[in-house]
């Protein structure tokens, strides 16, 4: 297997005298989709949050591309490549595409925007991802519907030539079409050897876009295996007792010292 | 809306075509039309509701009144509405934001009322007391800005509190019943000058020919780039309707106007030209700049915003700097126009009827809709209510019986098109 893009080492996370995260190993691969997974309270925002560089570490390494590296903060993780697409998307609705997808880092040419190059390389981009669904690259946001709102963000993320792409919960909102077309996006990516983390509920999807599922279990990695080596009643069994035969956790962690 | 359910990574190219042409771009005049007739019924209406009842408010005053359409009346008309456009324009940033200014007025007449203090008192030059105006709004801007970005009071109390409090350190400085003399002759002339008719001509004759330069060149490079453009008989009468209607201005406003044939009244005011320069500057901030364009970001989603990296704080309080610091120019031209400044100058109606007119307009109460030229679309239709509304001679509580009916349905108008425009965004 190839070197990992992102890799977690023995990360430990507390708030306070919760310890939320235990020894947490976590690899993003590029060219593939690792699905990370999990019940409530598991640990993955916090994961997330702790790649994405918004909560800090107790303890444990950040490596990218095989070098450690020191993040202090959401801008040290972007200028890396990494961007996180939330569970709320965080578009202007009063925005068209274009503006939303360069909201924050707009190109101006002699100190007004530049709109023309803007609005060709937004149109770059979607095409590049196949995006067929949006009409026009200068609707407002408003008016699209979720799946295609999940498509401007994912859009957003790629445009700045990211390396990973942190996915929290895509599909959660959306109905049986748009589902098949962010799914078909996320897959994309992938093949265009971006490292993809889809943060998921759902199996139905995990099963059919992910190359690697990553189960947590109570703050702790209980299986990081090839979606192939597994079926969906095992992984359903890692998210909810942390083992499955002969994977996961071994020790039973409701006693564990914690 | 298309969904395609059998797509697969490998149609890429094929995609790539399909998203090379735009789906909604209008070709021909009929199409360009009709997307607009959509956008309406999306619930986007703009200054339409405004433009129309501007029209219609002049039909019914000139047909009631004698005087109304007179070149003189139409004339004081224009210089009447300057103050009330520019305190709108200056609200546009604010409530782009979704926040309200309440104390714009009063701010505004601080500011010319230490412009007249400076002139009278200290015998300052007018350059000088002007700046100082604007100092002394973008100071009150400041602190309200930071208390409301900062401390996270809400805007409506803060700038109640200025309101009240202003007109308290007016009263300080002006004394019981007294008032500021403003006469000083070029600031007192932005509200009784006129400028000399050529010169109107060829301001007119230049701003026609710099925006159809503008306009032309932008289809230039959107048709060379394979832009969205709309198409060519769209632009062509966008720079024809320009045209007309400011020449045709310029036209009306060069005729003698004047009752006496010894004294020839002609020009455009000098008030007009004072707010199509602010206009201008304002249209090319929100419509150009970055600073604009996170205007309505952080109206839009301020958490989007903030994500995207914009400090919204800061965008914040430079919005209430920049709505202070216009005040302080509208303040100077509502002096100009009474030639004195008293305590209760800004006070009252003047800052309701300025939110009035941007909601009128089309600027959306709620936050992230609404543009420069909306503020002075809504301006010209409060002034025109008051104007046509005293030439009928009647008692000034018709005036305000009516200013408030159509603030209420303006914003109706605002509330309905906003809920039609989540129902259209689902």
């Amino acid at each position: 297997m190839s070197e990992p893009l992102l890799e977690l080492r023995g990360v430990n996370k507390s708030f306070g005298v919760v310890h939320v995260l235990h020894d947490i190993d976590f690899a993003v691969y590029p060219g593939q989709v690792t699905a990370l997974v999990g019940d409530n309270g598991a640990g993955k925002s916090t994961l997330v949050k702790i790649i994405a560089g918004i909560y800090g570490r107790d303890t444990g390494d950040y490596l990218f591309e095989g070098k450690p590296v020191e993040v202090h903060g959401p801008r040290d993780v972007a200028a890396l490549g990494v961007e996180v697409v939330y569970q709320d998307l965080a578009l202007c609705d009063n925005l068209d595409i274009t503006q939303n997808m360069f909201l924050g880092r707009e190109q101006t040419k002699g100190g007004t925007l530049d709109e023309p190059a803007m609005e060709a390389r937004a149109r770059e981009t979607l095409a590049s991802l196949s995006v067929r669904t949006v009409k026009s690259v200068r609707q407002t946001v408003a008016s699209l519907s979720g799946g295609q709102r999940q498509t401007v963000a994912i859009a957003k993320a790629v445009l700045w030539n990211s390396k990973i792409v942190l996915l929290d919960e895509p599909t959660a909102a959306l109905g049986v079409a748009q589902t098949r077309q962010v799914l078909d996006l996320v897959r994309r990516l992938a093949d265009r050897g971006l490292g993809v983390v889809l943060i998921s509920h759902n199996m139905g999807d995990v099963f059919e876009v992910a190359d690697r599922i990553t189960a947590l279990y109570l703050g702790r990695v209980a299986a990081d295996v090839p979606t192939k080596d597994v079926n969906h009643s095992q992984v359903v069994e890692l998210i909810t007792a942390g083992r499955s035969g002969n994977l996961g956790i071994s020790e039973n962690p409701a006693t564990a010292s914690v | 809306m298309t969904t395609d359910t059998n797509e697969s990574g490998g149609t890429a190219t094929v995609a790539d075509t399909d998203f090379a042409r735009d789906s909604l771009q209008a070709h021909s005049l009929g199409e360009a039309f009709q997307a607009y007739l959509n956008k309406l019924r999306g619930g986007d209406m703009g200054s339409l509701p405004a433009i129309l009842g501007l029209i219609v408010l002049a039909i019914i005053f000139g047909l009631a009144s004698d005087t109304f359409t007179t070149k003189l009346n139409i004339a004081n008309l224009i210089t009447q509405a300057g103050p009330i456009c520019v305190l709108a324009l200056a609200l546009v940033p604010v409530l782009l934001l979704g926040e309200i200014d309440l104390s714009a007025g009063v701010a505004g007449s601080t500011g010319a009322m230490t412009a007249g203090l400076m002139i009278v008192d200290h015998g300052q030059s007018w350059p000088v007391a002007f700046l100082g105006a604007v100092v002394v709004g973008a100071v009150i801007g400041v602190v309200i800005g930071l208390l409301v970005s900062r401390l996270g009071i809400p805007s409506f109390v803060v700038t109640l509190a200025f309101f009240l409090g202003l007109q308290g350190v007016m009263l300080k400085f002006i004394g019981q019943g007294g008032s500021v003399r403003f006469d000083n002759e070029f600031l007192r002339g932005l509200a009784i000058k006129n400028v000399d008719p050529t010169v109107g001509w060829i301001g007119a004759i230049v701003i026609v020919v710099v925006f159809a330069g503008l306009s032309l060149r932008t289809y230039r490079t959107q048709v060379s780039q394979k832009l969205q453009h709309p198409p060519m008989s769209v632009v062509v009468l966008r720079i024809a309707a320009l045209a007309v209607i400011l020449l045709g201005v310029v036209w009306f406003l060069n005729q003698n106007r004047s009752r006496n044939p010894n004294f020839p009244i002609e020009g455009i005011p000098r008030m007009l030209i004072v707010v199509a320069v602010l206009l201008i500057v304002w249209m090319f901030i929100l419509n150009r700049t970055r600073y604009g364009r996170y205007l309505y970001a952080v109206g839009g989603n301020a958490e989007a915003a903030r994500r995207a990296g914009i400090n919204v704080a800061r965008i914040r309080t430079s919005a209430f700097v920049a709505c202070s610091m216009m005040a302080a120019v509208s303040g100077i031209l509502l002096a100009a126009n009474t030639g004195k400044i008293s305590p209760g100058s800004g006070g009252g109606n003047v800052l309701l009827y300025a939110v009035g007119a941007a909601v009128i307009g089309g600027v959306s109460l709620f936050g992230g809709r609404g543009r420069a030229t909306d503020a002075i679309i809504g301006g010209l239709v409060i002034a025109t209510i008051n104007n046509g509304l005293l030439l009928l001679n009647n008692a000034s509580w018709i005036n305000s019986v009516v200013t408030g009916g159509v603030l209420l349905l303006a914003a109706s108008v605002d509330a309905i098109s906003r809920r039609r425009r989540s129902a259209a965004g689902v």
